[in-house]
């Protein structure tokens, strides 16, 4: 039976047509950001450069189209037309009328659906592994930097011990299905989970200890919600049943957070070795502050700077090592739609088919630019006060 | 500076015993040793059977005992059968001495490889010579074009060079070797044909232009922008220094000061940099061989990793863990006595 296709132009005009969530947001958002330019600080400055506005849309895009997913892909991203295996872009699925506007794939899927909803993926899992990495780098990171001696020794040790494994090592050896079989990406989950909450507890605790009545309602928020998540995420007995997290994912984000958490950890300990030399610590000590009130306190605002810059870089870097992840079929489900499990499928039947590799390619490529431009405009604002 | 390398020299000794620890605790996980006792047996054995062959082969020893035979810090006994007496090697592919003996890493012993039926140290080092190949022609292009391009766009900051090579380098950054992998096979092999998209050829004829270069750009590519950036950064650096000043008013034209006074400062910073690439180097290495099929190190590791193939994995990770700390110990010591400054403290 033969497939309809559209042509070239159609092509473009159905991908831009299927965006329209996206756009609109885009809009709105870059509206906004230029009308209130002078009054958004950093993010104002950003838009001072082409650099700056490339990187801050094309991270935007991605995050509305995480978030519209479901309204930008015509398809489901696991649904199989039979009819419509390996067609090329453009070809028209005869039920729906829909095209798939960049082809089918091997298993008879929509290549451009699969593209869409891979982003919500990678949009929720890089994130969120880059924060709680950095929670535990900088909690390890600042006593490490503070006081030296034998806790840096020590601490930097273990750092150097993570940092001297190649990461795919790690991965082989951490995200396997045996491995899932034993209690080892529970245990490793408890430690690093606790860090957000020991963070937050002590940043609370450290500031307004005078205070009593505002502590306890901060304290209660904090370990409410953060004891909530632990016990949804770790133990995957969440009460309430919102929080959840399939064994698979668990592992590869406990994995990916161990590997990326040393190198936030040496870098918050160079900033505080050289901030804690500055005169307003020394005020702070002559002042008889507790040394974890500086170091939360004091040093860690002005150390913000560099660590947003290396937060953004990071973000694409854990975009990469999980799509390393998919690319070797590790942890995620073969049928995942995420970019790493897409190229992988794909490069394999590169001789007979190009088409279904390009999209994640592009995806995968056009992310991680987009964070590390967002990453240098950001750079060269810090370098400029 | 003698001191200082022997304290390296034994941190390293140190952080090697800890990881391999760690690697022998993890390759030998129960699930793991299961799914080895039915590789060598066959699907169908029952759970005693399996059970047996691990107790026979000396897979239920103390932890601690083990990883020391590994080590060759405890003897290694002999495989006797308890009905002839006779003794016999727990591998038919390796040979085994008859009596108790020490054989570990620390004489040289890597073990037996349950994938390729040989002796690990036979599939190892061949293979990374063979990945030795690669990551020397990986350095031969990586190097002159990245610096090339950072001192370019270093010379005069701010210029359009300057604005070009850095988005240029920062896109570079931005592409792992899976992604620029395709796009290159796609361009060079499947559209233009100039080019093979696998290098599978490489391990049995030689390398040639055809079947090398895309694996060679893949791996290469990753890492240029990153070093041109370091050496950017460093160049701009020493560019507004006085003594750059003092020669240019001096009378000397541009291109002798950068190429006499500049160059020579600039480029220590990259130095490290480019040493500090080989762990990265390595998981390139990996994509790499696994993406062309090029029978190197990496493809070995995959290959140990999903057959779980206890010895030569440890095998790899020890090749690998020590390649890594190696690279930071020549690139501390080459930055320190590239540096006077930090020489003279």
């Amino acid at each position: 039976m033969q497939v309809e296709t559209l042509g070239i132009l159609g092509i473009i005009f159905g991908v831009l047509a299927r965006f329209w969530p996206v756009w609109i947001a885009l809009a709105i958002i870059l509206f906004f950001s230029l009308r209130f330019r002078e009054r958004l600080g950093l993010y104002g400055q950003l838009f001072e450069t082409g650099v700056g506005v490339a990187g801050v849309l094309i991270c935007f895009f991605w995050l509305f189209t995480a978030i519209f997913a479901g309204t930008v892909a015509p398809f489901d991203p696991l649904a199989q037309f039979p009819i419509m295996k390996n067609v090329l872009p453009g070809a028209i699925e005869p039920e729906s009328g829909q095209a798939f506007l960049f082809g089918g794939d091997r298993l008879a899927r929509d290549v451009f659906s699969r593209m869409v909803h891979g982003s919500q993926i990678v949009l929720i899992i890089a994130p969120a592994a880059t924060l709680f990495a950095l929670m535990v780098g900088t909690t390890l990171g600042l006593p490490a930097g503070y006081y030296g001696g034998r806790i840096d020794s020590f601490l930097s040790f273990l750092a150097n011990l993570v940092l001297a494994f190649p990461v795919i090592l790690l991965f082989y050896l951490l995200v396997t299905p045996g491995i899932r079989e034993t209690p080892i990406p529970q245990w490793m989950a408890g430690v690093f989970f606790i860090f957000p909450i020991v963070f937050f507890v002590t940043l609370f605790w450290t500031r307004y200890r005078s205070r009593p009545q505002l502590l306890a309602i901060q304290l209660a928020v904090t370990l409410l919600i953060g004891g909530w998540a632990y016990v949804g995420l770790v133990f995957d007995a969440d009460p309430l049943g919102i929080i959840s997290i399939s064994s698979n994912q668990l592992n590869i984000f406990v994995a990916v957070v161990f590997a990326s958490s040393p190198g936030v950890f040496r870098i918050v300990r160079g900033l505080v070795m050289d901030i804690k030399t500055r005169d307003y610590v020394a005020a702070a000590q002559t002042r008889g502050e507790t040394p974890w009130y500086i170091m939360l306190w004091e040093v860690l605002p002005n150390a913000r700077g560099p660590l947003i810059v290396d937060v953004c870089l990071r973000i694409g870097y854990t975009t990469i090592l999980l799509g390393t992840l998919g690319y070797f079929g590790l942890g995620l489900a073969p049928e995942s739609p995420d970019w790493g499990t897409g190229i992988k499928e794909s490069s394999r039947l590169l001789r007979a088919y190009v088409h279904p590799a390009l999209p994640p390619v592009f995806a995968l490529m056009s992310f991680v630019l987009g964070l590390n431009l967002l990453a240098d405009a950001l750079r060269e604002q810090s370098l400029k006060d | 500076m003698l001191g200082f390398i022997l304290r390296r020299l034994g941190v390293m000794a140190l952080t090697m015993l800890c990881l391999t620890l760690v690697v022998f605790f993890l390759v030998n996980l129960e699930p793991n040793l299961k799914k080895l006792a039915i590789s060598q047996l066959d699907m169908r054995s029952s759970a005693e059977e399996l059970e047996s062959w691990l107790q026979k082969n000396g897979y239920r020893q103390n932890f601690f005992v083990r990883y020391g035979q590994w080590l060759g810090v405890v003897q290694k006994q002999p495989n006797i059968d308890p009905e002839t007496g006779v003794s016999s090697p727990r591998f038919s592919y390796c040979d085994e001495p008859a009596e108790p003996y020490y054989g570990g890493i620390l004489q040289g012993d890597f073990g037996c490889s349950t994938k390729f039926k040989v002796p690990v140290a036979e599939k190892l080092f061949p293979a990374l010579g063979a990945t030795g190949i690669l990551m020397f022609w990986v350095m031969v292009v990586m190097v002159p074009v990245a610096l090339l391009i950072g001192v370019l766009a270093g010379m005069r900051e701010g210029t359009r060079t300057d604005r070009t090579l850095s988005v240029a380098s920062i896109a570079t950054t931005a592409t792992p070797e899976y992604v620029s992998g395709v796009i290159f096979a796609v361009i060079f092999a499947s559209w233009l044909g100039w080019l093979n998209g696998s290098a599978a050829t490489a391990t049995r004829q030689g390398i040639s232009f055809y079947n090398f270069t895309l694996p060679v750009m893949t791996m290469a590519i990753y890492g240029i922008g990153y070093i041109a950036r370091m050496t950017r950064a460093s160049m701009v650096e020493v560019m507004t220094q006085q003594y750059i000043r003092t020669a240019r008013l001096k009378g000397l034209g541009f291109r002798a000061v950068v190429i006499k006074h500049a160059l020579r400062n600039a480029l220590i910073a990259p130095f490290t940099v480019i040493m500090l690439q080989f762990p990265w180097l390595l998981t390139g290495v990996v994509i790499v061989e696994v993406m062309f099929r090029y029978q190197g190190f990496g493809f070995t590791l995959v290959e140990a990793a999903s057959n779980n193939d206890i010895d030569l994995l440890l095998g790899c990770s020890l090749v690998s863990v020590f390649v890594v700390l190696s690279t930071q110990l020549i690139s501390d010591v080459g930055y320190a006595y590239l540096n006077p400054r930090i020489r003279v403290q």
